[in-house]
This record gives structure tokens, sequence and C-alpha cells, in this order.
């Protein structure tokens, strides 16, 4: 059969034969996958919610704080009412107020005090969106304001304002961790370090500005237009809110513009809309502007992390002692527990025997935080990964080595108890520092270092003798302002989604049609990341069909089975697994069915190229199509086929001390960048990342080189530039003008390779990813600023007049010691 | 409030309405005539999110007053696709994996085009250039890059 095909192949072949020749094992995994979507979204068809309008719609718009702690003593929404085309002006006592957030301190629309300046007061539905941004302009409020905390340090002084009643030292929460006996762990140390590291407000930025579409059918349903990336817990938590029940409620999530994050909590301006749409018996709209999505949107936990780390003098890890201190804000998201999973990379990332940490989550009257891409593994992976490298320096040992020497390896079960089935930490160390050259380049920067600090622009040769490094032999000559480094850091994180939730499953329904087209209803959403793609690429290897005969429905809850959301880097790994399983079962009732029709073993037969084959020789014998249409239409029997499968992942949720394999598998990666540190202005440049991540496999390699890529960009953002600024409870700089984006012309070379250790636990060996990216640039980029400096940058982001401070002030130092 | 009447032409078809004085470019593409596929993305033209080509410049939809486009001719993303086909400008994007949310994309692409048209033969460089001001939160912008630079080299 092969040799006829070959033979046949440059005249025009007929279908049999054609399908012959396709037949032979060609699979899909590892495939460059255009994502399903992009047409639609090169298009500029794709309807996002901004664009999306229902008939008769009104527009919701609201009054917001805009003073950090204040008692509400009158809100006057006369003016507003009277202005024509208004249709609704709602305040607190329109409406039951159902607390709602972790801390379960929030509402919807607030009564009698605000606690940052992001507090919603009021709220307008009217004919346009101009008609309601002036009658909210209208309501005039009369506030008595309070002392404002402005920071931990406030909250937390003796006799500080109580910004919560309930609350009456302003904690509402504590977390506390520990394995084995620091004490013991600090007699066993030969070296300790103690550091402090100062994290900032990194804002999500999501381009598509969040927006949701609320509207009652005449049966009292209630149809969202919603961006959630949590659909079921969504709904399950808004119906106490609205008081409406939730399996009345279904969940549309157009194109989502964006997430990373931002749309796991439910936000006040969700509800609110529901109330504009149920006063006003119209669907109404409610979109942000850039402005307000920068003022009253969350974003990444500011934190201070107090790190004491011990080492032997062989470089074997002791302990380690972690502090945390949370800026909580006015309310409390689900942000708030970002320490469960920052705990597990100061537990885990290395083998250590001893560590204790202690979270204190404080009030505030600043904006409040939420979940953002990495879920406090950024921050803790910021300060671990920069104390290892000063430990590393007091050792007088290469990074890589301490790192490799503590890396975990497969098969052990951390101190916190999670269990490393497979773990490609070593390699990916090895890989990410041979992709850039990390001998080579270090030892070239180590000798420049110390005179770039000294002096940039005289260089003082006395310094050079005393180079720690003992050599002076470098270039002087042409770029003496300029200093070059390259730094390591690496990053554990989940890889087989995490159970917080009491399932952390995800649903599939596949349907077949009589056509062998196929139809997936998956739980799981997507807001860009690539997961449709993924999910039917799997399917469609399943079923020896092409990608084109697979349809992904992900966006309403009235047809996709229950997920517990898009987080955590769940989705390839949780979703992709339920619908790998899904498929398993379709594709088995085919085999069987063909068996049947074909009088032959089920052993025997496969489907490749949307065909029923002889496995040994792919031999096509009959259409997908064919058997499916025999079991719909058959003489004595008639069956469908749909399978459908609830995917629950054999991990367990963390136990009271939160010790448990915690998920179905881990991931890890390192990062190596190559830094020039401007020694005038301060301004640090990357020049180049090499990135490596443990991936499990690689399904998609379009999709996933797209998610480690643009998890770099954040992570440099977040690095050295992002920072919402807010001074005295205010946000100082809520727009792209003041807040640096970077783009196009600061992108750095990037080098982007994977290590597939084949996890058993995940569809075709494949780990979560989307996540992973983003944790460890900081800290590698800290580092390679160190080596090149020798400055060590401890307080995030690095920008410029931070980097140029700290030289000054090392230069000084070396000044004073001359 | 009196209303002003516009004339001009997007993708290729005459188009007159009436519309308020103040009213943006992007106001008019999008709630007029509903080509929803240029973004509102901040307002101040900082994001790109709203590029289209105006007589043959990229500009910001959202900083360029309606009544100033009177005889003019805009093109916006709807207008390059053609007869159920993408351009080959939208199929590399597609190919080349430069999409993921996609909010940022129509603008991007719009930017992309504009560049091409001015340089059939970027380098990497005059791509970045060319795209600094168009935001992106998703990509890292290797694969835009990727994928404005492959037109330029085979597709045109």
């Amino acid at each position: 059969m092969n040799s006829q095909s070959s033979v046949v192949s440059h005249q025009l072949v007929p279908e049999k034969q054609r399908a012959g020749q396709i037949a032979t094992k060609d699979t899909l995994i590892g495939k460059r996958i255009p994502k399903l979507d992009a047409p639609e979204k090169a298009t500029g068809l794709a309807r996002y919610i901004e664009d999306m309008k229902l008939p008769r719609m009104l527009y919701g718009k609201i009054l917001f704080a805009d003073r950090p702690h204040a008692r509400i003593v009158n809100i006057d929404t006369a003016a507003a009412k009277a202005m024509r085309g208004v249709r609704a002006v709602i305040t607190a006592a329109d409406i039951e107020l159902v607390p709602f957030g972790f801390g379960q301190d929030n509402t919807a629309l607030k009564k009698d005090k605000v606690t940052c300046t992001r507090d919603e007061v009021a709220a307008v539905a009217a004919d346009t969106p101009q008609i309601a941004a002036e009658a909210v302009s209208r309501i005039r409020v009369t506030y008595e304001d309070l002392p404002v905390v402005a920071s931990t340090d406030e909250a937390l002084a003796e006799g500080a304002p109580v910004i919560h009643a309930k609350t009456p030292d302003n904690v509402p929460f504590q977390f506390d961790y520990s394995h084995g006996d620091i004490e013991q762990g600090i007699r066993e140390s030969d070296v300790i370090l103690e550091d402090t590291y100062t994290l900032g407000r990194q804002a999500h930025c999501c381009l598509g500005t969040s927006g949701i579409i609320a509207h009652f059918e005449a049966d009292g349903r209630l149809t969202l237009h919603s961006l959630t990336q949590v659909p079921f817990l969504y709904k399950n938590d808004l119906a106490r809110i609205i008081g409406v029940a939730p399996e009345k409620i279904r969940i549309i999530q157009p194109p989502i513009g964006g997430g990373f994050g931002s749309k796991l909590d439910i936000h006040p301006f969700e509800p609110i809309c529901v109330f504009l749409a149920r006063a006003t018996s119209r669907p109404v709209r409610l979109c942000f502007t850039r402005e307000e999505e920068f003022r009253a949107t969350p974003t990444r936990q500011p934190m201070v992390i107090h790190l004491k780390s011990g080492v032997r003098k062989d470089g074997t890890f002791t302990f380690r002692d972690v502090r945390m201190l949370l800026d909580n804000g006015g309310r409390t998201s689900w942000g708030a527990t970002t320490p469960w999973i920052s705990m597990r990379t100061f537990s885990s990332l290395y083998r250590v025997p001893h560590v204790r940490q202690h979270v204190d989550v404080v009030y505030t009257n600043n904006i409040y935080a939420c979940a953002f891409r990495g879920y406090g593994n950024p921050q803790a992976t910021f300060a671990l990964e920069s104390q290892v490298d000063s430990l590393a320096e007091v050792l007088d040992m290469d990074p890589l080595e301490l790192r490799l020497k503590n890396a975990q390896k497969p098969g052990e079960t951390t101190g916190q108890g999670m269990v490393l089935g497979t773990c490609g930490l070593a390699d990916c160390l090895e890989t990410a520092t041979q992709h850039a050259g990390w001998g080579k380049k270090r030892r070239n920067v180590k000798t420049s270092k110390r005179q770039n600090v000294a002096a940039p622009n005289q260089p003082d040769r006395t310094s050079f003798s005393r180079d720690p490094m003992g050599s002076a032999s470098t270039d002087l000559s042409s770029h003496r302002h300029i200093a070059h480094g390259i730094g390591m850091a690496s990053l554990f994180h989940v890889g087989g989604g995490a159970k917080i939730y009491r399932s952390d499953g995800c649903g599939t329904i596949l349907k077949l049609d009589d056509f062998g087209g196929v139809t997936v209803m998956t739980g799981s959403s997507e807001i860009g990341q690539g997961s449709e793609t993924v999910i039917a690429q799997i399917v469609a290897e399943e079923l020896g069909l092409s990608i084109s005969n697979i349809r992904v429905i992900n966006n309403d809850t009235e047809l996709t089975p229950w997920d517990v959301g898009v987080h955590a880097s769940r989705t390839t790994f949780i979703a992709g697994n339920s619908a790998l399983r899904a498929a398993r079962d379709a594709r088995r009732k085919l085999i069987n069915a063909a068996a049947a029709r074909l009088k032959r073993k089920p052993d025997d037969l496969d489907l490749r190229g949307g065909k029923v084959v002889e496995r040994s020789s792919g031999e096509p014998l009959e259409s997908i199509g064919k058997i499916i249409r025999g079991l719909h239409f058959g003489r004595t029997k008639n069956e469908l086929v749909m399978t459908t499968d609830f995917y629950e992942p054999p991990s367990t949720a963390p136990d009271k001390e939160q010790k448990g394999d915690i998920s179905a598998c881990y991931a890890f990666g390192t990062h190596v960048a190559e830094v020039e540190v401007d020694l005038e202005t301060g301004v640090v440049k990357v020049l180049r990342i090499c990135a490596t991540h443990d991936v499990g496999r690689v399904i998609n390699r379009l999709g996933i080189e797209g998610q480690v890529e643009g998890g770099i960009a954040q992570g440099i953002g977040y690095c050295l530039a992002e920072e919402l600024k807010v001074e005295g409870g205010r946000v100082c700089n809520p727009s792209f003008t003041d807040y640096k984006l970077f783009s196009t012309t600061d992108l750095p070379e990037l080098d982007v390779s994977f290590v597939e250790t084949n996890d058993p636990a995940g569809p075709h060996g494949a780990k979560g990813i989307g996540e992973s990216p983003l944790i460890p640039v900081a800290p590698a980029i800290a580092n390679a600023i160190y080596n090149a400096t020798g400055v060590r940058m401890t307080e995030l982001p690095l920008t410029p007049e931070r980097v140029l401070a700290k030289l000054k002030e090392a230069r000084e130092k070396e000044t004073i010691s001359d | 409030m009196s209303l002003v009447e516009l004339a001009f032409v997007v993708n290729g078809e005459s188009v007159t309405l009436s519309v308020p004085p103040f009213a943006t470019l992007l106001d008019v593409l999008r709630d007029d005539l509903e080509l929803t596929g240029t973004k509102y993305g901040c307002g101040e033209g900082e994001c790109g999110a709203c590029s289209v080509i105006l007589d043959g410049k990229v500009v910001n939809a959202c900083l360029v007053p309606a009544l100033e486009c009177e005889g003019a001719e805009v093109l916006t993303i709807e207008g390059l696709a053609f007869g159920g086909k993408m351009h080959p400008l939208q199929q590399a994007f597609v190919d080349h994996g430069a999409i993921q949310c996609g909010f940022c994309t129509p603008g991007m692409i719009m930017a992309a085009y504009a560049l091409l048209e001015a340089n059939p033969s970027p380098t990497e460089e005059d791509v970045k250039r060319g795209l600094e001001g168009n935001l992106c939160r998703c990509t890292g912008y290797r694969k835009i890059v990727d994928a404005v630079l492959s037109f330029a080299g085979g597709g045109a």
C-alpha cells in the first residue's frame, strides 16, 4: 500500500489512496498550531464586551468615593435623577447589602463609610454613556473625612485608626507555616543572611478594559455577558449578592481582552450592573474607561518580605525564616491568600530542612490587590532568588553550582508535602545557563563590576587591586559608563492545578456529528492564553481528525460543564486531561462500532486522517463519518456518539498546616538575564533572556512560546518600570502616559527552550505553563544588575532613580573605605 | 445639541452621517458605523488599539476629531480582508502566533500595514520602531514583529 501511494503521488489520487498516504501516524502534539480564534480577532470581527449592544440597552456608570477614608453623611441624587435620559440612580439605600469577597468586607455599594478611593458610592443607568457620566458628576455626596492610614506601618502603629470595626487591630488575616526546627537550622548554619525586599503594585493593564452586560429575561432569569475567569464559582457567589437563584443565572463570556488573574474575583461593578438592570428592567452595559481601570481595579499585592536564610560552608541550605507584610488595602479580595502560594516557593524550590513563615495581612486605606499571574510567587521568588545569589557570593560559589547543589530532584517529597513525580529543575538550570553562555560571560563581567561602581567617570584604579575576584583586566576604553552583567533565577510553581477549592476539576462534553465534526464543550475559559486550541489538538489527536474538524465551546454556562476556573496554570493539564478522557471514550466507541461493522478486532484498528484504518498498515477501511452514521441510523440500535467526562486531579487539599500534595504535578524553570546598566543614569537595559521551562511536554509549540514570551515581557515590566503609585491612599498615575508599559523597542532578545519531563499525570505528559514565565524574571534581572555593578537592588520596580541612588550609595561607601 | 454633517470614505464606501461636533473618529467608527474592530483602549493616544489609516497615514482614531475627516479616506481593520479571505498580513499574524487576547490586534495590524506601505522591506529595527505606539499585554511583541517581518520578506 505504501509503495503504491508513493507511485501515484504525482497524479490525481483517488480519495481512498490519498487517505492511505496520510494515514501514517502523524501527531499533532508539539506542532505549531495557530490559535483557533485568531482569524476572528485578526479581522476585527471578534466582538468584545465594549462592542456588544442589546436592544434598548442602557449604559451604566459608577460614582467612586475618591476619598481614602471617610464617613458618608448624605448622598443627594436629585439633580442626577432629574436629568433627561437618566433611567435609574442607585445608592446603598436601594439595594440589599450582602457582604462578599474573601474577607466578606465588601459590598456592591457602600453605605456608611468608604475605606479606599475606589469604593463605589452610587451608580447611574442612562440612555447614553455621556448622559450617564454627566449624571454621575451631578450626584452630591457629603463626607466626613477620617484619618487616612496610608501604609502598613501606620496601620500597625499604636492607636491607629480602625478601618473595619470587626478588625480592631487592622490585621484581618495571618498565615503561618513551618516544617523542621528553625533553631536547629540556625545552629547548623555557617553563614546566615538577613534581607528585606519590597515589592510594588503592578497593574494588570489588560488592553480591553473591564465590562459587563446584565439582562433579565421575562421569566426572571438573568443573562450576564461577563469577563469572569471563573464562571461557575462566580455564578454561585453572585447569586447570593444579587438575590437570584444560581440556576437562573447564565454566564456568557465574550472574547476577553486580557485576564492575568484580574477576573478571578467578583468586582463590585458586576452586581452594580445587575442592580441597574433590575431597577430599569432593561439590559445595562457597564464598561470602564482606562482611567477607571487604573483607579478601580485591583493590582498585584504590594508586600515587604523579611527573609533570613542559612547555609553550610559546603553550600547545603539549612533553614529559611520568612516574615511577610501585605498591604491589603481597604477591602479584601482573594489576593489576600497569595501567601498560600508564596510559601511553596520558600519551602520547596530547593531542599531545605527547616522553614518557617509568618504573614500579616494588614488593612490600609489604599486601593486593594487581587490575583495576578503568579499569585504571590513572583514576590517570593524575587526575595528568595536574590538572597540565594547573596549566599553564593559569601560562600564564593558560582550561583549555578549553589542552586544545582540544593535543587529538588524527581521523586522527592518536599518539606511541605508536595510529591515531585517529575522535576526538571537541574536540566532547566543547565540548559538555560548553557544557552546563555553563563560561565564565560559571568567571569568576564565579574572582573569589571567593582571598578564600575567605584568610578563611572574617572576610574579609580586603586579600587581594582582590591577587587575580590582579583582581576582588573577590563577594557575601559569604550563604554566605561556601561556595565554588563548576567544573572539567573529559578522557579517552582503548581503544574497540575491547585486544590484550593473543594474540587479542582473540569468537565467536558464531546459530541460528534454524523460527518465527523466534533463539538467539544469544556468548562474551562479562553482568556487569550490558547486553551481552546490545546483542547482541540488533544481531541483531534485522539480521534484521528484534522484540527479544523473540532469546534470548542467554552463560554456559556448553560452549555458547558463545571470547571473551577482559569487560574493556577491549570487549564492545559486539567481541562486537557478531561478532554483527552472524553475523546478516548468516543474513540473506543467508534473503534468498537467499526470492528463490529468491518468484522475486525478493535486492537487492529486505529483512527487516522478522518478514517478508520488498519493499525499495522495504515490502510484506510472506512470514513469515521460513515461509522457514526451507522450508529445513528442503525437498523436494530440507534446511538449518538457523545461522551462526557469530569476530571478531578489526583491532588489533595492542604491540611491545616498548609501541607499536602496540592497539585498533580509541579512546574520548574530557570531564566538567565543579561543586562546593561548605565552607571550615569541608572537605566537598566535587558539585552537577552534565556528561559528554560519544564513543561512536561509541549502540546502547542506556537502557543507555549507565546505564553513564555508574554510572561517574560510582563516580568520585565514588573521588574524595571511598572508601578501604580499610591500616595495618601490616592492613585497618582492612572494612565498609560504615567504608568509605563514596555513596547516593541524595549524587547530583549529571547531564547526560549523547554525541558520535556513527560509527567505521567499530564495529558500527553504536559504540565501547566501560564504563570511560570513571569515568576523568575525580576530576580534574574536583579542578580544580573548585581553582577554588573555590585549593587543589590531590593525594591521593585528597579527604576533608574532607585538604581542610581544605590549606585551613588555604593560609591560613597567605597570612597569612605578608601 | 446640533449635529453636523460629515461625508467621508470608509473602507472604500462613501458614508454621510450627522455627528456631534465633539465626536472623535473612533466614536463615529464604533458607534455610528458599527465598525467595532477598531478598539477603545485608553482614549488618549497612548495604546494604539484604535489605530486606523487616514489618508494613507496611521492615526489614533481616539484623538482625531471626526469632522476633520470630511472628504478623507479611512481604512479600518474591516477593510483589509477581501472576498472572505484575510489580507496576507492578517494571515501572517494568525500563522505566527502574534495574537493572544486579540484586543490590540486590529490596531497593531493597521500600524503594521501603514509601516509596510511606507517601507515594503523594513528591517527588524524599522518594524519595532513602526509599532512602538501600539501596546500589547499578552505576547511580549516577539511574534508580532516576526509576523510583520515574514510578510515583508515574501508576503507582499
